[in-house]
């Protein structure tokens, strides 16, 4: 059910692209203006995010402890998984944030030989989530030769990378293959394993199948149903120098991926998405392990009127003096 | 807020990064423009529609190789019913016969660098 509607709410934007261009001439909706509304979107929703969680107070480093915490000099620490220091969070968060780190840690368990429980490491997820990741990534950045002109170098240099093999004509880029491998990986993993499925919801289901009919109706367009290239950039110019035109003879295939995307930018701050900013939010990995060495003390204690040992000694010394009770200060 | 110094310098850093097309495209004054190519002048009819070549020329000469090499087969009939050599040499670049002003200004421009001519040679102007 859940599979279905994540699958209806994707053919919906499909389908809602295709008769807005093909018969609906609505081009300047989906070529202009939902863009620019999702944009907008994107970048408010996540700064209000941030902002949000940053009002949180966090008042104790709650840092998850993986490795030996740095104590006495002989003891040998574990700096990256156990940080005591700001260098070392930044360490540990470069590799959760480049090669999610804590992922490849998962582990699964099982029942095997009449019910004897065993705990296994489990690597796919990890290597499936850091390909579709830079994949993405890859992806994202080759799209700049469609926001700037001059293209700028490092285009060219990602290309040329990612279409090594020189297969076919236009040549095949092997980012495009991984991400969607990865991305169907990452679907089925959730309908075939029986754990998986009863905890996933539309919001995880609904991402991935946007995200995979992004990739699907891109892989369409460069390899298969081509459209004028040349047009596509003189849209993209148009938008991203905040002057647009609408070019004639783009193909509706074009606005389908292009709304798929403007729906993936506005839904991304009100998703689960928006773990790209979270990640650098996490309080558990973003704070050092240094509670044995600074006192961090709550800001919003109560305070509390304390009469301490000097001071009760002031208030009886004479009457201690005179007792012959020995005093700390004479 | 807490760590406002930290937060805002992470924000400000996402708005900048995430803008940056924008900004370039502000500041070095980038329009739409289509690139300018230099059409063939005598010759007004290409071996199929314009629409076509301008999304589809790579599948044509591709299928073109295809068949040359492997097949052997040189004569293609276009749509219009003109008979005409399979060749990127004799029948393309006859016409087309500026390199810099025709293929190369739209690939440029959309940072396409096929690999054909890794193999041919580029024509020379005026040949």
């Amino acid at each position: 059910m859940k599979i279905l509607y994540s699958l209806l709410a994707v053919s919906i934007s499909i389908a809602f692209a295709w008769v807005g261009t093909a018969s609906g001439g609505l081009h300047y909706l989906f070529g202009v203006v939902f863009p620019a509304v999702a944009v907008f979107l994107f970048l408010f929703g996540i700064v209000y995010r941030v902002v949000r969680w940053a009002r949180s107070p966090v008042p104790f480093h709650i840092t998850t402890t993986c490795g030996q915490q740095k104590s006495l000099d002989w003891i040998k620490s574990s700096p990256l998984d156990n940080p005591s220091s700001t260098l070392g969070v930044i360490g540990r968060m470069a590799l959760e944030v480049f090669f999610f780190r804590s992922l490849f840690r998962n582990t699964k368990m099982e029942l095997k030989n009449g019910g004897k429980l065993v705990y296994g490491s489990a690597k796919y997820l990890w290597l499936a989530g850091l390909v579709f990741h830079w994949s993405f990534l890859i992806i994202v950045l080759r799209h700049f030769r469609f926001f700037l002109e001059p293209t700028p170098v490092f285009v060219g240099v990602l290309q040329n990378l990612d279409g090594f093999f020189q297969v076919g004509v236009p040549v095949l880029f092997m980012s495009d293959i991984l991400i969607l491998g990865a991305l169907s990986f990452l679907f089925f993993r959730r309908i075939v394993t029986p754990q998986l499925r009863y905890i996933s919801l539309i919001s995880d289901y609904f991402p991935l199948l946007l995200i995979i009919a992004i990739a699907a109706t891109g892989v369409l367009m460069r390899y298969f149903l081509k459209t004028d290239l040349v047009a596509v950039k003189q849209l993209m110019l148009g938008l991203f120098s905040v002057s647009p035109i609408v070019p004639e003879a783009i193909s509706p295939l074009f606005y389908i991926h292009l709304f798929l995307v403007s729906v993936l930018l506005a839904y991304f701050p009100a998703s689960k998405l928006v773990h790209m900013a979270g990640i650098f939010l996490s309080p558990t990995r973003n704070l050092s392990n240094n509670s044995r060495m600074k006192r961090h003390i709550n800001p919003w204690n109560a305070p509390v009127k304390v009469h301490t040992y000097e001071e009760w000694e002031d208030e009886f010394r004479e009457l201690i003096k005179g007792a012959g009770i020995p005093l700390e200060k004479e | 807020m807490y760590d406002a110094g930290k937060i805002i310098t992470g924000l400000i850093l996402f708005l900048v990064l995430f803008t940056a097309p924008i900004w370039v495209n502000l500041a070095s004054g980038t329009s739409a423009k289509r690139p300018d190519i230099k059409l063939p002048i005598e010759e007004k009819e290409c071996v199929a529609a314009t629409a076509y070549m301008k999304a589809s020329h790579m599948d044509l000469i591709y299928e073109w190789r295809e068949l040359v090499v492997r097949e052997e087969l040189r004569a293609y009939h276009s749509p219009a019913g003109k008979e005409y050599e399979m060749s990127l040499t004799k029948t393309c670049l006859s016409c087309h016969s500026n390199k810099a002003e025709f293929c190369d200004r739209c690939h440029n421009y959309v940072a396409v660098s096929p690999y054909c001519w890794d193999c041919h040679t580029e024509p020379k102007e005026g040949l």
